[in-house]
This record gives structure tokens, C-alpha cells and sequence, in this order.
């Protein structure tokens, strides 16, 4: 007889309210800056003020006998520990040694130099300022192109010509499709340096018990566990003796996908001396020294035919690698070549980047990382290829999107796109503004003299880093779960989530499977004593491999628990739901609850099984995923001043299944707000001399809420073939989507003055200048 | 030298010895372990750090803490009270109005300081009022939402 | 972002606060909304803090003599909410409400802002264009001068050592005057890029008098006699032409925000949106 069990409501797919926020509306949770170790002391760090300079000589010694100092360190002390690490590599890649105290030179305004320990985090600062150097400074370099060329002052001595590496790459025949091609269109393009800007700055706790030769690292970051086994080979110390813990974290962005300087730094002083210290980041030093985004100059070329078919893209890609290479540097604009063909479907592509040593901070992974610079070339590309060819930019787009057929797609660069219904984002989004009307309203602001503008981008972007072998560091991910006595669930994960939600969604993934209230679920993560390893959070890759490791363990463990039950209930024939085992025959029940305590009271074994309810599973993914979307941006220009307003803004996302609608609407917005903040506002400006002048929140505009717009969301959803729950991605969307649509917008408002393309930030300035001179 | 302040801090008086240049924001997180305003900036844009002085939302990181002398503080730790949330906390929780939690505090307390003033504000008159606090997570609209929703809930 | 350290007073009388200010390195504190930060970067290190928020008298509002007597302290958030500066001079608590954010308002003083003589401040160009008076008091005695002579450069006043800026005189609104600021925000900071303040008057159809003040544009707020000049007498029917002379002769300001012929031009665009608006609300 065979009993149905009532499966209750599935939680995938539903609204449900964090269960992050209860700490965090509070006032409760802790962030690196909250912990507070006994006998602590505070660091405070000395910067180079120059773009490039000889240290000819330190003095400490007033430092040093500055009441409440403990100690200050200089480069001499800690030239052994093992350089800030670059996880990328690339044929020929030069990579200098990256010491965690500048020795002799000084190579970025904000370098560290000597570092002062202090009892009080006031008698650190203060003692900074006691430090005497000798300083010589030096020409430097902070424009990627100049430095380049020849003549500009060398970054590192030892390769005058300034260029870190060189890459091609190519598919099909481009010369022959330039050649034969009816038009061409050409346009340099920039994507200027940002500065991620995360609300909680960096910050360190290193505590070492010697005693038993033990570390504890607590920092906020992306990637405790790739931190720790990092940190623990620039200090010399075992793995399974460093713990790292990243606590709250409080935004990332990308700038904390890194190991710095300032980790082993501090596992140094604590080492030296035998107490915990603190440091924590400022503003002006996270503008300085923290890893800044993008900093492209592109040179791109489209070839077309006169209906539209677009037949190749040839690409030069000059990027700002700052002075170093960070973690990830050299990599990030490999990206962007890995997603030249957007979603359009031609196979003929190259491209040649020259990575370009400058005097400034590196430039590293920052939401997005690659993929918009791409993406905003690509997008802006077909506008204006659709403008040569008198063509609507929606229609241009719908003519070349790579056919619903055509998947899996092998695209000119390598990749095969999991899945993709192209065209659905792009007509709801035209259906939302009601295109047409749109046009009609457009025509007629024209009419009146208003510079009003309708752009689209229709982005594709790569996501869930990835499989392992495309990726540095392993690109799995890894969770466990263990089911308690009481039959409450514990979920380890991986990954690191910094306000993305995945404690609920992933609780969400585990009483779904469970049935068990969400409320049953507690996720760790963040703490490498914890978590059996992990990757962590970047690359839009949280749900869609940690998630999917999750989804995993839990059918094991749900294979484990229906052999208990059925232990439990004499029977073998056993179903497993709604939190609890039921006889098929009988019908009779036992709960999860009893079910757990049993297993690990373990009285009684079921056949070949050990006690316990702990499965783990690490995921390594047979692909990335490859979410889409279309972003339809509505300017107007202010004729007098330049201004742009955005009047109306829809994004229609596709990332796949969606677990929680709220997080992922909730993602939207804030990546279509940095988006924005790169289009119309945000640049990390350096001056000719390498200092960086836009160094404050005063200077550097992040955007507030009155400077946004309400933005309009709505979704497709095409599921990835890649992972059992069906997920693609999506805290990148926003942002790639966002920067060419509106840019678009902006250069469609100027159009008929005769403008073509426009560079960000689109200040108004900027646009005043066109508006003056017609054209650009 | 240190110097004596009295001050009432989530309805409770107490007595300290202060440096003058210590910033009330120090004083709070790390003498009186309410770590829930945060540090964002130096500058007094970006209100991570804001609690109300006498009433008033100010940016304790641009105070220091011998100002506060005599006066009254109520920082985000304050608000819920016997257990039960404050209405804008549970708007935030209810509308998703935070992600990685850092501007939060600060952020509520500015919206607090906003419906005493405007029971019921418009769209325009939310985001004007919180312009002195940055978030770089939510693109503010659930935010937004969420200021509207306590709106109602405390006009009932 | 740690202040050096320094010596605080809190003084609960004028006489005393004037005396604790005769010592050089004494600065005032007011709502510390300017000084707190620059001290936190250590661009300002004051030996001694003179906190005034104990002194009686600083924060009130009185009409009197024709005109608001607005004490130093009081703050920019009291100006922009408080009926009696709406009614009686809605240009002031126009300005007040431009000010950086609610949590600077509620802090921030006019007296602090006043003496500290930023040039891109929003105060300046209303107070010019009010012709305010600024009340001085030292051990010495009281003075009051114009504002046109208290603001003398950047950062630069008329404040002489141990001197205390007391109280700001502003006319009461003639009833028909039209008031209005115009302000181009430097989006990072707030501060004005391009600040202009206009109030004008008609009668029988013509402007009777015009004040136009102007702040952001250069290293000092100005008033813009010239443009006055070219509105007073007329039917108000040019506004372009009159505010296309708000910038001349003026060394405008130049940086990542504005060039200086961006700034200039805003200041042309501003001036003629807050003319035309003044003009409208003048009855």
C-alpha cells in the first residue's frame, strides 16, 4: 500500500526575510573592527606621499621612544617575510617582488613603509608622525598609454618599457572578414579606474599564541580560506596552525578577493610581539592602497554587413595594472577578451592586451571584473554600428543574438554558453517601456528642443568561477552538513558571503530538501576552523557552485537518514519528506528529530553505515554559467548645464532560477546603482605626478540616494544545465548591464548634435563641453 | 590630560574619564562596547556613524566625545526595546533594506530622526533626508521602501 | 583620522570664553561640523578647543530693530525649520537647507560657517546678498561690520585674535520681496560648486532693488553689483543678458570637479535660475 506523503511548499523560489538581519539591524554582528582581544594593541602604517620615490634613509628613533609605542618596524625587519602573492599567471608574466614594507623604493603613493605598534590606536597614529624619512622623490608614470610609450619614467627599474605582459588571442578569419566586411566602425573606449569603496573599510586581528606555534587571522575578506593558506606561506608558518576567521563583512566588491600587504603584516608584529594587534583601515587608505577597478583603454573595431550581421571584432586592450600585481591583476583583463562576442553570434576575434606597469595602486577584481569593460565596449560598439547603418539598436541586437538553437554555444573565445533565450530579456524590456510609444515621445521631445535619450544593452556575462582548471586556485566549492542530535541542521559552506544573503538562501536550499522550517537551519561560513575548506565569494559563483555542493551533501544525506528510518521503522521501504521517514507499507512515521538522535546514540546500525548525520560534498562545477539580461536606460540632458538625468530605468535579468526573488531583486539594484556610479560619476583621478587626487569621499562621488533613480526589474528565466538547481548568477548583472545602457542613452539624447561616442563618468561637464562644441 | 564626562547612553548615566580628542564614536565603540555605529570615513560624508545626540542624528565620528557632556545619546542598540524591534528596524528586515549591514545602523538612525520630522514623507523627501548616508549595497530603493513601510506602521 | 591632542574648555560665560580665546592657540568650537574633520586629517591642530555650547544667548533668534538677530550657534537645521526665519527671511533658511545633509544641519552652526569663510560654503552668497551684518566680541568690546567686510579671502575674515563672531544681522523681508538659491552641488561633498542667492523687489511692474550674491565660484563670495545694476529699473523682461555678467572680472576657481570656464558658466545659469525665481516670487 502505498502512502503519499503531503510535500509540503517547496521554499525555492520564495520571498523569505533574511536571516542575516536580525544581528545586523541591531547593531549586534561583528565586523573585524568590532574584536576586541585582551592585552591588544593597534597599528597604525607610514605611507609613501610620493608617486615614485627613494627612500634614502628612516629614522624611528623618535617613534620608538614615543610613550605607549611598543614597537616600529621598517622594511629592513620584514624583507623575509614572502611577498604579497599574485595568483595569476600568464606567458612571460613580470612579476616584482611585491615586499610587504617597502625596502629601498617606494613605487605607489600609499605604499607602506614602517609600520608604528602602539597601545592605543591615538599613540599609533600619533607616533606615525615621528618617523623620519629621507625621501628622494621620483618621476613617475600614471597614464597607462604614456607609460607605455617610449621616453616615460620606468616603474620598476628592470623593465623600462613599463609592460608587464603582452597576450593574443584570435579565432577564424579576421583579416579576411575586415577586408571583405561593407563597414567598419572604430572607436577607443574607456573604462576609468574605480575605487570599489565598500562601506567597511579593510581590517586585520592577528593574535599568535606562541606557545604552541598558533595564528588567528581575522580579516575582512572574500576568501578566508585561499588567505590562509597564502598568509601562511609569506610567514613561514604550517597551514593547520593559521586559522583565518573573516567575520561580518561589510560589502567586498571584489577589493577583498585579495590578500595585502596588511595580513601578513600583522601576523608579523603579533609573531615579534607575542600579543594580538589591531589594524584597521581608513578611508583615505582604502582609497590609497586598496585594489581599484577597471582602468581600460580599448581600441575596438566592429565589421559588419550593411543588414547588420556583425562578422568580427578586432580588440586592443591597454590596461592600468597599477604598480604591482595584486592577487588577480594580470588576469582581470583576460576576462574581458574571454567575453568579446557578448551574446551575438560571430566567430572571428581578436584581440591583444598589453598589461602596463603605472605608479598607482593596483588595479584588480572589482564587481564585474572584465566583464563590464567588455561589455560596455561591446554594447557600445553595436549602437554604433547601428547608427552607421541607419538601424534601431534594438532591432541590430534581435538580428545578431546567438540562436535558441545554437546551445550549447561554442563561442569564438572558447567558452560554451550553458544556455540562453537571448531575445526574451530584450522584448519584455521593450514591452515594459512600451518601445514604440517611447520612440513616438522621443521624436516629439526632439521636436521641442529636449535632449532626451533611449539606450539598450543587452549584456551576457560569465559567472559561477569557474571550473578549476580556468581558474588559479581551484574553482569548486565545498559544504557540509551535519544534521544535530536534536535534528537542527548545521550547514558549513565555503563560500563568504559580504551582504549577499546566502545564510538564507542557502537554509532555504537546506529545509527545502529537508522539510524542515528554515528557521531549523543555521549556515556557517567565514572561519577556517569551522568550514572543512573553501573557495569563497566572487565571480557571481555563491549559489551556483556552493549552493549546488549543498544540494549535493544533502542527498547524501538524505540517503543516510531513509536508512536510519528505515532501521527505525522495520521496514525497507521508506520514503523521506517533510521532515520525517514514513513507511511506504505502513504508513507509520518517525521524525528527523528521532531519526538523528538515533544515529548518533547508534544503539543500533542499519546495515554498512557508521553513525552520525554529516555529509560533505565538494562541487567542481563542468562549467561556468552564462546569465543575460537587457537594461533600457531613459536620459535626459539638461541643456544648460550638461546634467543627465536618468528618467526611467527597466532591467529584465535572466540568472537562471531564482531561490529567493527579494535577494536576487535586492542584487539588481545595488549592481545597477554601481553601474551608474561608473557611467555618470565615479573616477579614481590620478595627477601626473601619481598622487591620487580624487583620495575622499569628498572628491570620489559613490552614489546617494538622491542622485539614483528608481529602477524598474523584472526577469526571464532560463535555467543552467550546469547545476541541479538550475542557477546562473546574478551579483554582477546589475553592473555589467548597467554602464552601456545608459551611456548609450546619453550618446542617442546628443545624437542629433552630431555625437557619437562619449567616454565615463559622463559628468556634466563633460557633456557641456559636447553641448558647446556639437560634437564629439 | 583626561577630563570627566557624565552622559546618559541608551537611558542609562554614567561617568567617564575622557581624552579631549577622543571621538565620541571611539568612545562609544570601544569604552562602552556599543560597536553597532561603524566608522566608514573620515570625513563626515558618509554616516556609518550616526547616533542621536539630544534628539538629533549626528555623525559621532565628527563629535567628540567631552561634547556630549551632559547630554543624552541613544545609538542603534537603544532602539529595540524589551526584546521587540523598533518599527524601522523590522522595515529594513521586512523590506530587505540592508545587505552587508555596515551603513544599517546609521541608516536607521537617520530614518528615525527623518519620520520625527516627516511622518510621512515622499519618495523625494526620503532620499533627500538620508543623503548623509551612503550605502554601497542596496542602491537605496529598498531602503526607500522600507522608510515608507515604517512610515505606515508608525501613523497607525 | 585621529585628531592631535589638545586641551578642552567649555566655558559657561561669554567673558570667560573671551578670555580663554585671548590665548593664540585657542580655537573656538562651534558644531565642529569643519573643524572636526580637518583636525582628524591633521590639517588643523589647535592647542586649546573653546567649546561655546555652554554659553547663554549664542543660540537664540530675536527680531528686533527691523531686523533677525541670529546668534553664532545657532544651528543651520534651527534656520531652515524655524517659523520666524521662514516668515522673516526665507533666503537664510532657503540656504540653511542647502547644506551638506540632515546630520550636518542638525550640528553645524552659522557662526561656525560664518568665521570659518569656506569658499564654497552656501551661507556667503545669501548673507551678501541680505547685506548681513557680523557681530565681533572680545575682551575688548563688540563690533559689527558688513559681511562684504568680514569675508575677505579664503579662510580669511576680519576676525582678529581672541575675536568671536556673536551674532548675524539680517533684514527682515520687505513683504513683496522675492527670495530664491540656486546651487549646482559638487556631487561628492555637497559643498556648492556654484552658489547664487538672488532677492529682488518690484514695484509697479519694476525691480526696485536687487541683491545678488554669489559663493563657489572663486576664492571668495562676491555680490554681483553689476548684474544688480542691469535688473534694477527694468520690468525684470532680460534676465540672460543680466546674469550673462555674473562672472565678469572673476578669477574663477579650477579642479576635478569644474573647470574654471565650466564654473563660470554655471554661474551664468544658476544666476538666471534663481533671478527668474526671486522674480516670480516677488509680488
Amino acid at each position: 500500500m502505498a502512502t503519499t506523503i503531503a510535500k509540503p511548499e517547496s521554499l525555492i523560489g520564495k520571498r523569505i526575510k533574511r536571516k542575516e538581519d536580525p544581528r545586523l539591524i541591531t547593531g549586534t554582528a561583528t565586523y573585524t573592527d568590532d574584536i576586541q582581544l585582551p592585552g591588544m594593541h593597534h597599528a597604525s602604517i607610514l605611507r609613501s606621499p610620493y608617486g615614485a620615490a627613494r627612500i634614502r634613509g628612516i629614522d624611528i628613533s623618535k617613534a620608538v621612544q614615543h610613550p605607549g609605542v611598543v614597537a616600529v618596524f621598517t622594511g629592513a625587519d620584514t624583507k623575509d617575510v614572502g611577498p604579497v602573492p599574485c595568483g595569476a599567471s600568464l606567458p612571460g608574466l613580470r612579476v616584482p617582488h611585491h615586499y610587504i614594507l617597502a625596502i629601498d623604493r617606494t613605487y605607489f603613493a600609499g605604499h607602506p613603509v614602517a609600520v608604528v605598534v602602539a597601545t592605543d590606536r591615538y599613540v599609533a597614529r600619533d607616533a606615525v608622525d615621528l618617523i623620519e624619512v629621507d625621501w628622494e622623490p621620483l618621476a613617475a608614470v600614471a597614464d597607462p598609454e604614456k607609460a607605455i610609450a617610449p621616453g616615460a619614467p620606468a616603474v620598476h627599474p628592470e623593465w623600462p618599457d613599463n609592460t608587464a605582459f603582452t597576450f593574443h588571442q584570435e579565432n577564424g578569419e579576421v583579416d579576411k572578414v575586415f577586408a571583405e566586411a561593407e563597414v567598419v566602425v572604430k572607436q577607443r573606449i574607456t573604462s576609468q579606474r574605480l575605487i570599489p569603496s565598500p562601506m567597511e573599510p579593510r581590517g586585520v586581528v592577528a593574535d599568535y599564541k606562541s606557545g604552541d606555534k598558533t595564528m588567528t587571522i581575522y580579516s575582512s575578506s572574500q576568501i578566508p580560506h585561499l588567505m590562509r593558506n597564502l598568509v601562511a606561506q609569506m610567514l613561514g608558518i604550517a597551514d593547520n596552525r593559521l586559522r583565518v576567521v573573516a567575520p561580518e563583512v561589510g560589502g567586498g566588491f571584489g577589493c577583498k578577493l585579495n590578500v595585502y600587504a596588511e595580513e601578513a603584516l600583522m601576523g608579523f608584529i603579533s609573531m615579534r610581539t607575542g600579543k594580538p594587534v589591531k589594524w584597521i583601515e581608513s578611508r583615505r587608505e582604502n582609497f590609497l592602497t586598496t585594489i581599484h577597478g577597471r582602468g581600460h583603454v580599448d581600441y575596438f573595431e566592429i565589421a559588419a554587413r550593411k543588414d547588420g550581421t556583425i562578422l568580427g571584432m578586432k580588440l586592443k586592450l591597454i590596461q592600468d595594472l597599477g604598480a604591482y600585481h595584486q592577487l588577480l591583476t594580470p588576469a582581470i583583463p583576460t576576462l574581458s577578451v574571454l567575453m568579446m562576442p557578448g551574446i551575438y553570434d560571430f566567430k572571428n576575434i581578436r584581440a591583444d592586451i598589453v598589461g602596463a606597469f603605472t605608479n598607482c595602486v593596483p588595479t584588480d577584481a572589482y564587481r564585474g571584473a572584465g566583464r563590464p569593460e567588455a561589455t560596455h565596449g561591446i554594447e557600445r560598439m553595436v549602437d554604433m554600428l547601428a547608427a552607421e547603418l541607419k538601424m534601431d539598436p534594438a532591432e541590430i541586437r534581435l538580428k545578431n543574438f546567438v540562436p535558441n538553437e545554437a546551445f550549447p554555444y561554442a563561442t569564438a573565445t572558447g567558452l560554451t554558453y550553458d544556455s540562453g533565450n537571448y531575445a526574451e530579456p530584450l522584448k519584455k524590456a521593450l514591452g515594459i517601456v512600451d518601445y514604440r510609444k517611447l520612440r513616438a515621445d522621443q521624436a516629439k521631445a526632439r521636436a521641442e528642443g529636449r535632449l532626451m535619450g533611449i539606450g539598450i544593452s543587452t549584456y551576457g556575462e560569465i559567472c559561477a568561477m569557474g571550473p578549476s582548471p580556468a581558474t588559479p586556485a581551484g574553482g569548486w566549492e565545498s559544504a557540509s552538513v551535519r544534521i544535530e542530535p536534536s535534528g537542527k541542521v548545521t550547514v558549513m559552506t565555503g563560500i563568504k558571503p559580504q551582504g549577499q544573503g546566502e545564510e538564507t538562501t542557502f537554509a532555504q536550499i537546506a529545509a527545502d530538501e529537508l522539510g524542515l522550517s528554515i528557521d531549523d537551519i543555521t549556515v556557517l561560513h567565514g572561519d577556517t576552523m569551522v568550514v572543512q575548506y573553501g573557495i569563497g565569494t566572487f565571480g557571481s559563483r555563491a549559489t551556483a557552485i556552493g549552493g549546488t555542493a549543498l544540494y549535493l551533501a544533502l542527498q547524501d544525506l538524505k540517503a543516510k537518514i531513509k536508512k536510519f528510518g528505515g532501521m527505525l521503522l522495520n521496514s525497507e521501504d521508506v520514503s523521506f519528506g517533510g521532515g520525517e521517514c514514513v513507511c511506504n507499507k505502513s504508513g507509520k512515521t518517525v521524525a528527523l528529530s528521532q531519526i538523528a538522535g538515533a544515529s548518533y546514540r547508534a544503539m543500533k546500525l542499519p546495515p554498512n553505515t557508521d553513525p552520525g548525520l554529516v555529509a560533505t560534498n565538494f562541487w567542481e562545477p563542468p562549467n561556468f554559467t552564462f546569465p543575460f539580461g537587457a537594461h533600457i536606460a531613459v536620459t535626459e540632458v539638461d541643456r544648460d548645464t550638461g546634467a543627465v538625468q536618468i528618467t526611467r530605468y527597466v532591467a529584465v535579468d535572466d540568472c537562471g532560477k531564482i531561490i529567493n526573488p527579494m535577494i536576487v531583486t535586492g542584487q539588481v539594484h545595488g549592481g545597477v546603482v554601481q553601474g551608474m556610479g561608473q557611467a555618470l560619476f565615479e573616477h579614481g583621478i590620478y595627477d601626473e605626478n601619481a598622487q591620487l587626487i580624487s583620495g575622499e569621499f569628498m572628491d570620489y562621488t559613490i552614489p546617494k540616494a538622491t542622485m539614483v533613480p528608481w529602477i524598474e526589474t523584472d526577469h526571464t528565466v532560463t535555467p543552467s544545465p550546469v547545476n541541479p538547481l538550475g542557477v546562473k548568477g546574478v551579483g554582477e548583472a546589475g553592473t555589467i548591464g548597467a554602464s552601456p545602457a545608459i551611456v548609450n542613452s546619453v550618446v542617442d539624447a546628443l545624437s542629433p548634435l552630431g555625437v557619437k561616442h562619449l567616454d565615463m563618468p559622463l559628468s556634466p561637464e563633460s557633456i557641456w563641453k559636447v553641448l558647446q562644441g556639437g560634437r564629439a | 590630560m583626561k577630563q570627566s564626562i557624565t552622559l546618559t547612553i541608551n537611558g542609562t548615566k554614567s561617568t567617564h574619564e575622557v581624552e579631549p580628542r577622543l571621538l565620541l564614536i571611539h568612545f562609544l565603540r570601544d569604552s562602552m562596547g556599543l560597536t553597532g555605529p561603524h566608522i566608514g570615513c573620515e570625513t563626515s560624508i558618509c554616516g556609518a556613524c550616526t547616533v542621536a545626540v539630544d534628539g538629533k542624528a549626528v555623525k559621532s565620528c565628527a563629535m567628540f566625545a567631552i561634547q556630549a557632556d551632559g547630554r543624552d545619546v541613544v545609538t542603534i542598540e537603544g532602539l529595540a526595546s524589551n526584546g521587540k524591534l523598533h518599527p524601522i528596524q523590522d522595515a529594513f528586515w521586512e523590506e530587505h533594506g540592508l545587505q552587508c549591514g555596515y551603513c544599517t545602523p546609521g541608516m536607521i538612525m537617520t530614518s528615525r530622526q527623518l519620520l520625527e520630522r516627516n511622518p510621512k514623507p515622499s519618495e523625494t523627501e526620503i532620499r533627500h533626508g538620508i543623503e548623509g548616508n551612503l550605502c554601497r549595497c542596496t542602491g537605496y530603493q529598498n531602503i526607500v521602501n522600507a522608510v515608507k513601510s515604517a512610515a505606515q506602521k508608525m501613523g497607525v | 583620522m585621529i585628531a592631535q591632542n589638545f586641551a578642552y574648555a567649555a566655558p559657561s560665560n561669554l567673558a570667560e570664553a573671551l578670555k580663554l580665546l585671548a590665548d593664540p592657540g585657542a580655537k573656538v568650537l562651534a558644531g565642529g561640523m569643519s573643524l572636526i574633520p580637518m583636525m582628524k586629517l591633521r590639517l588643523a591642530a589647535p592647542e586649546t578647543l573653546v567649546d561655546l555650547r555652554r554659553v547663554p544667548g549664542l543660540n537664540s533668534i530675536r527680531e528686533e530693530g527691523g531686523r533677525l538677530r541670529i546668534g553664532a550657534m545657532v544651528t543651520h537645521y534651527e534656520l531652515e525649520s524655524t517659523p520666524l526665519v521662514r516668515a522673516k527671511c526665507p533666503l537664510l533658511a532657503e540656504a540653511a537647507a542647502n547644506i551638506g545633509d540632515v546630520q550636518v544641519r542638525n550640528m553645524g552652526t552659522l557662526g561656525g560657517s560664518v568665521a570659518h569663510a569656506d569658499p564654497a560654503a552656501d551661507y556667503p552668497a545669501s548673507l551678501r546678498a541680505l547685506e548681513a551684518t557680523v557681530t565681533l566680541a572680545s575682551a575688548s568690546g563688540e563690533r559689527t561690520v558688513a559681511i562684504a567686510d568680514f569675508l575677505i579671502d579664503t579662510f580669511t575674515t576680519a576676525l582678529e585674535p581672541g575675536e568671536l563672531v556673536v551674532e548675524i544681522g539680517v533684514p527682515i523681508e520687505a513683504s513683496g520681496t522675492g527670495v530664491s538659491y540656486k546651487k549646482c552641488l559638487q556631487p561628492a561633498s555637497g559643498f556648492a560648486l556654484v552658489g547664487v542667492a538672488a532677492r529682488i523687489a518690484k514695484t509697479a511692474g519694476k525691480i526696485t532693488l536687487a541683491r545678488i550674491g554669489v559663493t563657489g565660484l572663486s576664492g571668495n563670495s562676491y555680490r554681483a553689483t553689476g548684474v544688480e545694476r542691469k535688473l534694477e529699473g527694468t520690468t525684470g523682461a532680460d534676465i540672460a543678458s543680466a546674469a550673462g555678467g555674473i562672472a565678469d572680472g572673476i578669477d574663477a576657481n579650477s579642479d576635478i570637479h569644474a573647470s574654471a570656464d565650466y564654473r563660470r558658466h554655471l554661474a551664468r545659469v544658476y544666476a538666471s535660475r534663481a533671478i527668474t525665481e526671486a522674480l516670480a516670487r516677488a509680488q
